[in-house]
């Protein structure tokens, strides 16, 4: 139903592909990360796509990929009532990837929360700082190194 | 519990006491109990239906709760406590005057309820004491019921030699915070 | 001071500042556990901030480690006053990526849940705003027609709140008898209260002094801060994901979506009331429609087997032991999947690697992006006017903090 989506983009940048595919129905494209703001402010401003909303922003941690973070995101067009989801990995060592709160304000809070549970760090965010832990709390707990029974209390007894 | 510190133990002092004064002065303080919801999360659902028209809690006389900790004596600590969240209910505990009681509703609150993981407080006893515990994922209104009663047959059994009572505040400023 | 100087207050002579103000977490009208830290200006808010994060559980890390089946009671306590819609929204993903399709008795069962979870979630939004707004009796009428929607989800589920009642490929069991009456009678009890509390409130005075022209929203607005739901609604954005991509059997139920003009606070509380007779009608025609037949998918990979074969076979018990420990085995790939939810589009976006437990679970949560707005809803407005518009964006921690 989106294919019109993946096609034009599969067009206009031929380089900065790596992959893409249509696993059931949900049209995906992944991405150089360097091209992510090139490829969004496309999508926002061409007139037949018309997407102008960001529908959600997370991440994936696979630690045994070279490129360990891959960001994920959903767009959505009110008008034409497309779907396409965009993914641009991020490595460990250069953990850092262009924020889209210049283009789409609704970013910030969901950016915020993958630097608080990933570490990935956005160029240009207005304010990066941790959403849902607390001021101290050490490590990125969603990562998958983290193990999961790890409590680091700001008082009281660890257990 | 023993309670300390209180103006009527403070008047009377280390004077014999009958046992009518013990229970008329727990008589009263287990119909009066002014009540301070700390509600986080689904067990205040449960919660709002208690003191809701079919299972009313006004009969207990805990009718209308407190929203400021100075002015309650019934802390109910419903839902579950993160660690972000946990020096924020000892500092609304510590603003309490005594006598004060603590129910723990719900099995996030008096144990970590099935949130085995980095963000959860697993029990707040281990930072506060607790009188009554409710467990339930959320408890029926019934068993909170059933808690309030018997936390006010504890009241009621609450002994005045149990309570002790120190030097004069004006001299000795101590601040009251539970017994440990 | 003279007259002057007192009503010439913006003439520049006077030195002030703003004052911030910290609307602390523990505070009963912001429902428990958000931190709204405001600078004001006299009376007017100037700046906002919030703070988020209390009420954090760790739900995405701990469905890493669990099975499929296993990740159900942890969705109910997501949006904890429609727990239904979450756990439907759940299973609905991961039939998708097993490419199974549930009989047909099952998606009438999920609509006419789904719609009573959406009744109990609107009836404590609108119950609490009028709370807070100094109104207590409608807040008890409510209360009372909420206990009623309990008892009979009870009668079904076993549960009131936290229901567990999807299981992947199904449900956990059929409606009881008389289901249909008890329901049909219900229901002229709680329209009967819905509409006693319409003649208190929806033309006093008071309220549409405090609610008209509060926190409004444009559609715009919505559209860029990425706001469904009853809240988008209100404010013009015309979307509603039962209409536009119809799951279940939504698109042969007749029903109509109701659009906002002004996106202020009176228009959202109008909206769900107007959503809580549509929810009624919806589950009418679908008692109507319902067919008789199975309520689970017949596979043995993913349904579990009854116990009288479990006990009496080789085969069930070989069949239980496998789908309790390992789990129904989803093959990998990837799919976001949404359904309407009591604040908006509700998303699974679950990621798998073949095995019986979820790679990552990522769920989209409504409230947190209108909770996101909400400093540029409250700019300019009282201090006493957070509070109402607060409370008219139905804020769920659960939801929120996950």
């Amino acid at each position: 139903m989106s294919k019109i989506v993946l096609d034009k983009i599969l067009r206009k940048f031929p380089d900065d592909i790596i992959n893409s595919h249509n696993y059931l129905g949900n049209e995906t494209v992944i991405i150089k990360k360097e091209a992510l703001l090139k490829v969004c402010a496309f999508i926002k401003d061409n007139r037949q796509l018309m997407i102008d909303m960001l529908v959600d922003l997370t991440c994936v941690d696979y630690p045994e990929e070279a490129e360990r973070f891959m960001m994920v995101y959903h767009f959505y067009s009110t008008e034409n009532k497309y779907r396409i989801r965009i993914k641009a990995s991020v490595s460990e060592e250069d953990p850092y990837i262009d924020s889209i709160t210049k283009l789409w304000k609704t970013a910030n809070w969901p950016e915020r929360e993958v630097y608080d549970m990933y570490g990935v760090k956005f160029n240009d965010h207005p304010d990066l700082t941790r959403l849902l832990m607390y001021e101290g709390f050490e490590g990125h707990p969603l990562r998958k190194d983290y193990p999961i029974t790890k409590r680091q209390p700001i008082i009281g007894p660890l257990n | 519990m023993g309670v300390k510190n209180t103006g009527i133990e403070n008047i009377l002092g280390e004077s014999v006491v009958l046992t009518r004064a013990d229970s008329i002065i727990n008589w009263a303080r287990k119909w009066s109990l002014f009540q301070f919801p700390f509600v986080t999360a689904c067990c205040g659902m449960e919660f709002m239906s208690v003191y809701g028209p079919h299972y009313d809690a006004a009969r207990f006389g805990a009718e209308y709760p407190r929203f400021s900790p100075r002015q309650a004596d019934l802390l109910f600590v419903v839902g579950t406590i993160s660690h972000k969240q946990l020096p924020i209910l000892k500092n609304v505990y510590d603003q309490m005057s005594d006598p004060k009681w603590v129910i723990s509703f719900g099995a996030c609150a008096s144990s970590g309820g099935f949130y085995n993981n980095y963000a959860t407080v697993q029990g707040i006893d281990t930072v506060i004491p607790v009188d009554v515990y409710i467990p339930g994922c959320p408890p029926r209104p019934e068993a909170i019921m059933d808690a309030i009663m018997k936390l006010q047959d504890k009241i009621q059994n609450e002994k005045y030699e149990s309570r002790k009572s120190y030097p004069d505040l004006g001299k000795n400023n101590k601040q009251g915070g539970g017994d440990e | 001071m003279t007259e002057n100087k007192i009503t010439n207050r913006n003439a520049g002579d006077l030195d002030s500042s703003t004052m911030h103000i910290n609307m602390g977490p523990s505070h009963p009208a912001m429902h428990g556990v958000v931190n709204i830290q405001v600078d004001i200006d006299g009376e007017n808010v100037v700046d906002s901030k919030l703070e988020i994060g209390y009420l954090h559980r760790g739900f995405e890390k701990s469905a890493e480690y669990k099975t499929y089946k296993q990740v159900i009671p942890y969705t109910d306590r997501l949006n904890y006053v429609s727990p239904l819609l979450n756990n439907f929204g759940y299973t609905l993903a991961v039939e998708k990526m097993l490419g199974i399709d549930v009989p047909r008795r099952t998606k009438f069962i999920r609509v006419i849940m789904g719609e009573l979870s959406r009744l109990t979630d609107h009836l404590t939004c609108n119950a609490a705003v009028m709370m807070e707004n100094g109104g207590f009796t409608p807040f008890l009428y409510y209360m009372k027609a909420r206990e009623y929607l309990y008892a009979l989800i009870e009668k079904v589920t076993g549960a009131r709140l936290t229901v567990n009642y999807s299981r992947i490929g199904g449900l956990r069991n059929d409606l009881p008898e008389g289901f249909k009456e008890e329901t049909l009678k219900i229901f002229t009890d709680v329209e009967e209260i819905i509409a006693d509390v319409d003649k208190m409130v929806t033309r006093n005075r008071i309220f549409m002094d405090r609610w008209k022209d509060t926190g409004i929203l444009s559609r715009e607005d919505a559209i860029a801060w990425n706001i469904t739901g009853p809240v988008g609604r209100a404010s013009g954005f015309d979307y509603d994901v039962r209409r536009d991509h119809p799951y279940f059997v939504y698109d042969e139920l007749e029903f109509e979506v109701p659009i906002g003009k002004h996106g202020d606070t009176y228009d959202r509380y109008l909206v769900r009331d107007e959503e809580m007779h549509q929810s009624i009608s919806i589950v009418r025609q679908a008692l109507e429609l319902i067919p008789k037949g199975p309520i689970s998918v017949d596979d043995p990979r993913i349904t579990m087997p009854s116990k009288t074969k479990v006990y009496n076979s080789i085969e069930g018990m070989m069949t239980n032991f496998k789908l309790v420990i390992e789990g129904v085995k989803v093959p990998a790939g990837e799919i976001y999947s949404f359904t309407e939810a009591g604040n908006g589009e509700l998303g699974y976006y679950i990621v798998s690697d073949g095995t019986g437990k979820p790679y990552r679970v990522r769920l989209k949560p409504p409230c947190f992006y209108n909770t996101q707005a909400l400093s540029s809803m409250i700019k300019g407005n009282t201090i006493a006017d957070i509070i109402p518009i607060f409370g008219s964006i139905n804020m769920i921690a659960g939801e929120l903090d996950r």
